[in-house]
């Protein structure tokens, strides 16, 4: 009996401890606290271990970041009661294609022109950080952890084509936070 | 394709996500399209602004440490000499009473999620969606494409365990534009695509060992509109964009032709 435990002890140390670093990554941007982060990734990991059967090979990392993702949601929803994650909402985030069109494409303001003077690593992780949830995780799982379509929709729990459509979404949304952000500096 | 359908596509075509087919349709759009270009130079420069500028937090060393920590390793592996097998029991240090408390917590509700999955129908319904977005996505709409189904029923010879039933159904304005073999429900499934207008239809036959008739069925997932029946022995899954009474009329007929055992 302790054999066992100890050799998918060993199986988990091998196959999910070197996943640490993204499993981190994903828990702070979406809970944007180092503390927090730190605390949902040690209960991600309780949790991994408890249905650690040792057969995810290939798709652990998948599996492991999923397992982060529902921790740190049911986290949030415990510890941050007073901070409603409220519903995205079109009103509130302004975002219909004209409006930002129109932000955009004002002469000097075309994108690659904001980027170029957003070349500034506050204004981008700013920017990241204001993302709804939903937006904010798809963007951080194919910008920064470069996981595929398929892997993202595995581990957010949705169709290959509500990832697509969240991801051009969120785009669009940064752009426009950027672009704000910039009105603000001028 | 025209410039609409051209950025639907750009965001799976900067991540490289399309097939090649569609890539090259890209391609060829963007380099006489200003506009598409515009749009295709932002959302690259975005994405190499987040790879370049956005932090990528590292965990902390130890957190890495209590982790481990807190593994059962045994006392070879762990240099750890006469400590217990089972330390999650032991006195571990990384968790205080209180986060004890909310894992537990944590735990009973995430048992509690998994008693509250949907229906395998459900599932089954997600997987139609996601297949049929698929299908669309990556321009593999069909494996033989002839609206003639006396060339599409024979290619399915050999593929399947079964024959499904192929039908032009061009006088009812439903013309068939081919098919191919697919997978679901743990199978390989025939898919029958059919257009009305400008919607394509996926049309997914399978046998089942339960020759139990059910009656049509009618769900939305994701703002698809989808049918599910069984008759004969066989399963019948239909996805599309079509407005459901446009759908249902196609299932109708579909029904009528199976029934009629006519190839």
């Amino acid at each position: 009996m302790a054999a066992t435990e100890a050799m998918k002890a060993r199986r988990f140390e091998e196959i999910v401890l070197p996943h640490l670093n993204m499993a981190y990554n994903l828990a702070r941007w979406l809970s944007r606290s180092d503390q927090d982060a730190q605390d949902i990734v040690q209960e991600a990991y309780l949790r991994a271990y408890k249905f650690f059967d040792g057969c995810h090979g290939e798709d652990a990392r998948a599996w492991l970041l999923a397992i982060v993702r529902n921790t740190t949601y049911t986290w949030l929803q415990q510890n941050r009661e007073h901070v409603k994650n409220t519903p995205f909402d079109e009103e509130v985030h302004g975002l219909d294609s004209e409006g930002s069109a129109t932000l955009i494409n004002q002469a000097d303001n075309n994108p690659e022109a904001i980027l170029a003077r957003n070349d500034d690593k506050r204004q981008i992780n700013q920017s990241l950080e204001q993302l709804p949830l939903e937006f904010r995780e798809i963007l951080v799982l194919r910008e920064l952890e470069n996981l595929s379509y398929k892997e993202i929709a595995i581990v957010a729990g949705i169709p290959i084509g509500t990832v697509m459509s969240r991801l051009a979404r969120g785009r669009k949304m940064l752009l426009e936070y950027l672009a704000r952000i910039n009105e603000g500096v001028k | 394709m025209d410039c609409k359908e051209i950025l639907a596509l750009l965001p799976a075509y900067v991540d490289q996500e399309l097939g090649v087919s569609e890539s090259i349709e890209v391609d060829n759009h963007v380099l006489g399209c200003l506009s598409c270009q515009n749009e295709l130079a932002s959302q690259n420069a975005l994405r190499g602004a987040l790879k370049k500028h956005a932090t990528y937090f590292k965990a902390p060393n130890h957190l890495e440490n209590h982790i481990r920590a807190a593994l059962p390793l045994d006392n070879a592996h762990s240099g750890r000499s006469g400590k217990p097998a089972l330390k999650w029991l032991g006195p571990f240090n990384w968790f205080s009473f209180g986060t004890a408390i909310t894992s537990v917590v944590a735990l009973t509700l995430s048992v509690s999620f998994y008693l509250a999955i949907p229906s395998p129908n459900d599932l089954l319904a997600e997987d139609v969606v996601s297949n049929h977005v698929r299908s669309l996505m990556v321009n593999h709409i069909a494996d033989v494409t002839s609206s003639d189904h006396h060339t599409v029923k024979p290619w399915f010879n050999g593929k399947l365990d079964f024959s499904p039933t192929v039908s032009d159904l061009t006088a009812q304005g439903f013309p068939l534009v081919g098919g191919r073999l697919d997978y679901l429900d743990h199978r390989s499934v025939a898919a029958l695509v059919y257009r009305h207008r400008q919607h394509l239809i996926n049309v997914y036959i399978w046998p089942v060992a339960n020759k139990q008739n059910i009656a049509v069925k009618t769900l939305s997932s994701q703002g698809y509109q989808l049918l599910h029946w069984a008759e004969g022995g066989m399963v019948y899954w239909v996805v599309s964009d079509l407005n459901p009474r446009e759908l249902l009329f196609l299932a109708l007929i579909l029904q009528a032709q199976g029934s009629q055992g006519s190839s």
